[in-house]
Formats: C-alpha cells, sequence, structure tokens
C-alpha cells in the first residue's frame, strides 16, 4: 500500500509534483525515536489522516513536513521543494493546536498581520467571512473564546490560499457539532482539489473524513490505505451461528476457520475467508441463524498498534 | 483526484521580497506596543515626569555645563533613560511572543527569521524616539533647558541612536527570560543600571569603589558619550570601549539564543 517513490525526480514541468513526499525520514529526541524511518506519499487532493495513539510520533511528523523541525536522516519534499521554500511561497499551511495568537492583537489585525507577509493573499474581508469571525473583527484576541480563536486560526491558514492544509488534532475541544461544521468545511474545500492532513488520536474522525489512513506506532508506519483496507488488515470477521451439538473438535477443520468457541448452542467462529466458513455451516451443517460481524476500525488499530498503553488511550478517546 | 491546474499554480507562486518585511507588520508592531499601558508608563510618562521633578529644581537654568544648561544635561539623561526602556522592551517583546507560541506561527509564514528581528528593532526605534521627543518637547515647552539648536538635534540623535545598544539587550533578553514577567525584572534591571550609569546621579558623587564598578556597566560609556556634544569635553577612550564591549556582548548573546531558537522551534 506504501507507494514506491519516484525519489530523487525532480517534477518535470507541467506535472504536478507529490503534494508530500518523505522518504526514509528518521528524528531522534535524546533516547527515543519519534520518528523511525517514515516514508510517505500524498497526491494533491487527498485527505489523509494520521492516526495513532500519543507519542506515536504524529506531531513529529507533522513538524517535519512543515519545517519546523529538520529530520535527522532521509529525504522531505513539499511539493518538489523543500519544506520551507513551500512555505515561502504560501504552498502550505496549518492549524496547530493551541496557541500561535497574539493576545492584545485584534482578530481583523492578525488577519491583516499574516496576510501582509505572503507574497499574495487572499482579501482579509474575505477570509473573515469565510471563517464566520466579521463580526468579532474588532475584538482583541485575549477576549475571544476558544472556539473563535480556532476559527481565526483556521482563517489564519487560509490566507494564502494552500495547496496543501496541514492539521494538528485540529478538533481538540471542540463539541460534536462543531466537529461536524468544521469538517463539512474542510471537505468542501478539498473537492477544490486541496490536499489536507490531519493528525488526530480519535478512530471516527479518522474513519468518517479521511479518504486514506496512515497508521503511526513507535515512529513507524504499521498500515497505510482506505478506511476498509485498514479494517480488512484486523484478519477476518466473526461468523456466529446456532448449531445444536456442536463440538469444537467436530468444527476445527472448517474452511477458513482460526478458532472456534462452543457455548451451549451457540458455535463463534473467528474467520479469515467468513463467506467459505458460513457456506460450509449452512450446507454442511444443521446450522441456523447465521451472522457474520465485521471487527471495527477499533479493533483494526488495537490490533495494528497493540500496546496495552495505546489501547488504554484510544478506547479513552472513543468514549 | 489529481488537479491539473496544480503545476502551473505552483510555478506562479512567488516568494515575497526583504524575507516578508513590510510596513503593515510594522505599524501594527508599534499599534501593539502603544496598546501596552505599562509600556507606555515607563518609556514615556516616567522619563518626562523625572524631567519635570529634577530637570527643572532650583536654578539649574543658571548653572553652566558645557555649552549649555544643567537642565539641558539632565534633559539627556532623562532621554537616555526613556530610549533605552523602549528599546528594550520593543527588544524583550520576543520573550512574550514565544511564550504566547505566535514565534512559531510566524514560521508558518514566509517571514524570515532576520526581518523578524529587524522589525523588532525598528519597533524598539519607533517607541525609542518617541520617549527621547516626548523629553525633549518636554524641556523645551518649560524653557529651562538651555543648548544651541544644533546641540538640541546632534544630542536628541545620539540619544536615540546610542539606546540602539539596548534593543540587543532587550532581545538578549527577551530570548533568555521566560515568558511574561520579563517585563517587570527589566524595568527593575534598567532602573538600576541608570543609577550605575549615572544617568541620574552623576557617577563622580559616588564613594570611589562605587564609582570604580559603576565605570563597567552598560549605561556608563553610553551616558558619558551622549553628554559629550554638549559637554565639550572630548571623548575618553574608556566609554567607547564600555559601549562596543557591551554591543558586542549583547549582539552575541542575541544571536546566540536566536539561534538556538530556530534550531528548537
Amino acid at each position: 500500500m506504501t507507494q514506491t517513490s519516484t525519489s530523487g525526480a525532480t517534477p518535470a514541468a507541467g506535472v504536478a509534483p507529490k503534494a508530500v513526499q518523505l522518504t526514509g525520514v528518521h528524528k531522534h529526541f535524546g533516547h527515543v525515536h519519534a520518528v523511525n524511518g517514515v516514508d510517505l506519499e500524498l497526491s494533491s487532493g487527498e485527505i489523509v489522516a494520521i492516526l495513532g495513539p500519543n507519542g506515536a510520533g504524529k506531531t513529529s511528523t507533522i513538524d517535519i513536513i512543515l519545517g519546523l523541525s529538520q529530520a535527522d536522516v532521509g529525504r522531505v519534499k513539499v511539493f518538489g521543494m523543500e519544506p520551507r521554500q513551500a512555505i515561502n511561497r504560501g504552498l502550505v499551511s496549518a492549524v496547530m493546536q493551541t496557541g500561535g495568537l497574539l493576545k492584545d492583537l485584534t482578530v481583523a489585525e492578525t488577519v491583516e498581520y499574516t496576510a501582509s507577509l505572503f507574497a499574495s493573499s487572499q482579501d482579509v474581508r474575505n477570509v473573515l467571512s469565510q471563517a464566520g469571525i466579521t463580526e468579532i473583527a474588532d475584538r482583541r484576541v485575549g477576549k475571544c473564546s476558544g472556539g473563535e480563536q480556532q476559527r481565526l486560526r483556521f482563517a489564519l491558514a487560509l490566507l494564502s490560499n494552500p495547496e496543501l492544509l496541514v492539521l494538528d488534532e485540529p478538533t481538540t475541544g471542540m463539541d460534536v457539532e462543531g466537529r461536524r461544521g468544521f469538517w463539512a468545511t474542510i471537505r468542501k474545500d478539498a473537492e477544490q482539489g486541496r490536499t489536507v492532513l490531519f493528525a488526530t488520536h480519535y478512530l471516527e474522525e479518522a474513519d468518517d473524513y479521511a479518504d486514506r489512513i496512515v497508521l503511526l506506532r513507535h515512529g513507524q508506519i504499521v498500515a497505510d490505505g482506505t478506511s476498509s483496507q485498514i479494517k480488512a488488515m484486523s484478519v477476518g470477521r466473526t461468523v456466529r451461528a446456532t448449531l445444536p451439538g456442536a463440538t469444537e473438535a467436530l468444527l476445527a477443520n472448517m474452511p477458513g476457520a482460526e478458532t472456534v468457541e462452543v457455548r451451549g448452542e451457540t458455535v463463534f467462529v473467528q474467520s479469515r475467508d467468513s463467506d467459505a466458513t458460513a457456506r460450509y455451516l449452512l450446507t454442511q451443517t444443521a446450522a441456523r441463524d447465521l451472522e457474520i460481524t465485521a471487527r471495527g476500525i477499533e479493533d483494526a488499530f488495537i490490533a495494528l498498534t497493540g500496546d496495552t498503553e495505546s489501547e488504554a488511550t484510544t478506547t479513552g478517546a472513543l468514549r | 483526484m489529481t488537479n491539473p491546474s496544480l503545476a502551473t499554480d505552483i510555478a506562479g507562486r512567488r516568494v515575497p521580497g526583504l524575507g516578508g518585511f513590510n510596513l503593515t507588520v510594522l505599524k501594527l508592531e508599534v499599534r501593539r506596543l502603544t496598546r501596552n499601558r505599562r509600556t507606555m508608563i515607563f518609556a514615556i510618562a516616567f522619563p518626562v515626569f523625572f524631567f519635570l521633578l529634577f530637570g527643572l529644581s532650583q536654578n539649574y537654568d543658571k548653572l553652566r555645563a558645557g555649552h549649555g544648561n544643567v537642565s539641558a544635561f539632565v534633559m539627556i539623561s532623562l532621554a537616555l533613560y526613556g530610549g533605552v526602556i523602549s528599546t528594550t522592551f520593543g527588544g524583550a517583546m520576543v520573550s512574550i511572543e514565544r511564550a504566547q507560541g505566535w514565534s512559531r506561527q510566524l514560521r508558518l509564514t514566509p517571514l524570515s527569521p532576520v526581518a523578524y528581528i529587524v522589525i523588532k528593532v525598528l519597533t524598539a526605534l519607533v517607541l525609542g524616539a518617541t520617549s527621547v521627543a516626548a523629553v525633549y518637547i518636554v524641556g523645551a515647552v518649560t524653557g529651562k533647558a538651555s543648548m544651541s539648536v544644533g546641540l538640541w538635534i546632534g544630542t536628541g540623535l545620539s540619544v536615540w541612536i546610542g539606546s540602539l545598544l539596548f534593543a540587543a539587550f532587550g532581545l538578549f533578553l527577551g530570548y533568555l527570560l521566560p515568558a511574561e514577567n520579563a517585563m517587570q525584572f527589566l524595568g527593575m534591571i534598567l532602573a538600576l543600571l541608570s543609577f550605575a550609569g549615572g544617568l541620574f546621579i552623576p557617577v563622580s558623587q559616588y564613594p570611589v569603589p562605587v564609582q570604580d564598578v559603576a565605570k563597567w556597566t552598560p549605561l556608563y560609556g553610553l551616558n558619558q558619550l551622549v553628554h559629550t556634544p554638549l559637554l565639550g569635553n572630548g571623548v575618553d577612550w574608556t566609554w567607547v570601549v564600555n559601549v562596543l564591549a557591551w554591543l558586542v556582548i549583547f549582539t552575541g548573546g542575541a544571536i546566540w539564543r536566536f539561534r538556538k531558537d530556530t534550531a528548537r522551534v
């Protein structure tokens, strides 16, 4: 699923380069190997989630893409250039989790300040109205609520009309309503060809809004694919049926079966090939009331990032 | 999924000139500084108040000091006091910006670190000019300070340009000190340095051991130099060494911390 990179190739004229291209990237902080050999390519227009438990290397990876920190080893290209070059051209912008605003400027002044730094930027008034902060334009940033500040950060990120928008845990602290509204905006935006990369530890968020999920664990990519591909990676499905007189020994050699468990008249089969298992049960035995359930992305996540601590964090995040 | 217009769009993207430096930012930075009530009191109200208190007393207008009078001498001292407070505070604003995460936000824009420092220094100089002008205007209006027009302009400019030394000081400490109480701390330090440098009381009136120490402090040389045009007493090379040595220390310290900061963020 991880694409082979056309490494070293500079984009030919007229050919759109990859939005992001990381090749063999490593980053250490003291003894901690925060990013441990990441290869990642993003094509333009993709909405990609970097998913992983706390400390998996999400923020470190994002910082490297944004040029906020330097990779110890490896190649980092953003639209075929150094991250700093891409930022200088307004190709990349980001919404960070917290901070990043001056309390003593007004909302409009903050936008005006940031807009003035780019070679060309969108109209300040338009951006204010797009972000829904026109009515608080003259308010000091220090007096704005958390949600208003987040909308301001979003407005700042849109000023340069970036081709790549990077969001680090963008909806932390938002309620369900706010989160839904936020993603509706991002979706609409991406339809116009903008690439979106977001880090999250909310499984549902990655599942619902990303075209593609990159699963990080201990600074390594353990899975990379669509939501359903990721789910399929957590081996198989569960087949459940009612079968009077069944014994585990009798069913052990059933096609596709990984494990078989019998509780009274009910049989539970963990199956790699649920179709074959179901066909066998329905045709070769007296089984009835058959049910097939796919494991959720949560199971996939736990199976793939499989640490006890990470299980605790992710289940926590789901509730 | 791919965006056909992207390739052309990338080619059409430009990098801003001067590392992103522009007058809109300078205007907003100056506005921020004037919004800070504490800064305005320290940088403008205090020096003016001190001049009214000490510069106009008794017969200072009758007492000659070189090519002018003592009232003018005190005015220059207090203009320098205001000037260095302004430039120090202007430089030290980086500490607030780092604490609030704004420096990191700026790293996501085309603004170059050097352009950022230039903006900070220019902002500090605008406030410094306001301080010096405030003291000089009050000095002129109250009518006691007396020297030639050339000296009014010459000493005013020397004070203003000299206060640049403390923009480096403010930047250095702004990078060094944590968060927002940097300003209170700097207010105290500057008051001490002003005493040691002879801005409030001539150093010659301190006991000799204190004088010996005072001559090494960073405001001493600068204070002597800005009074030279008025006093016409010639330049002592130790004053120049004092100013240059502290300039090297402050600038070196600011560059050192600045480098560390840009590597880390």
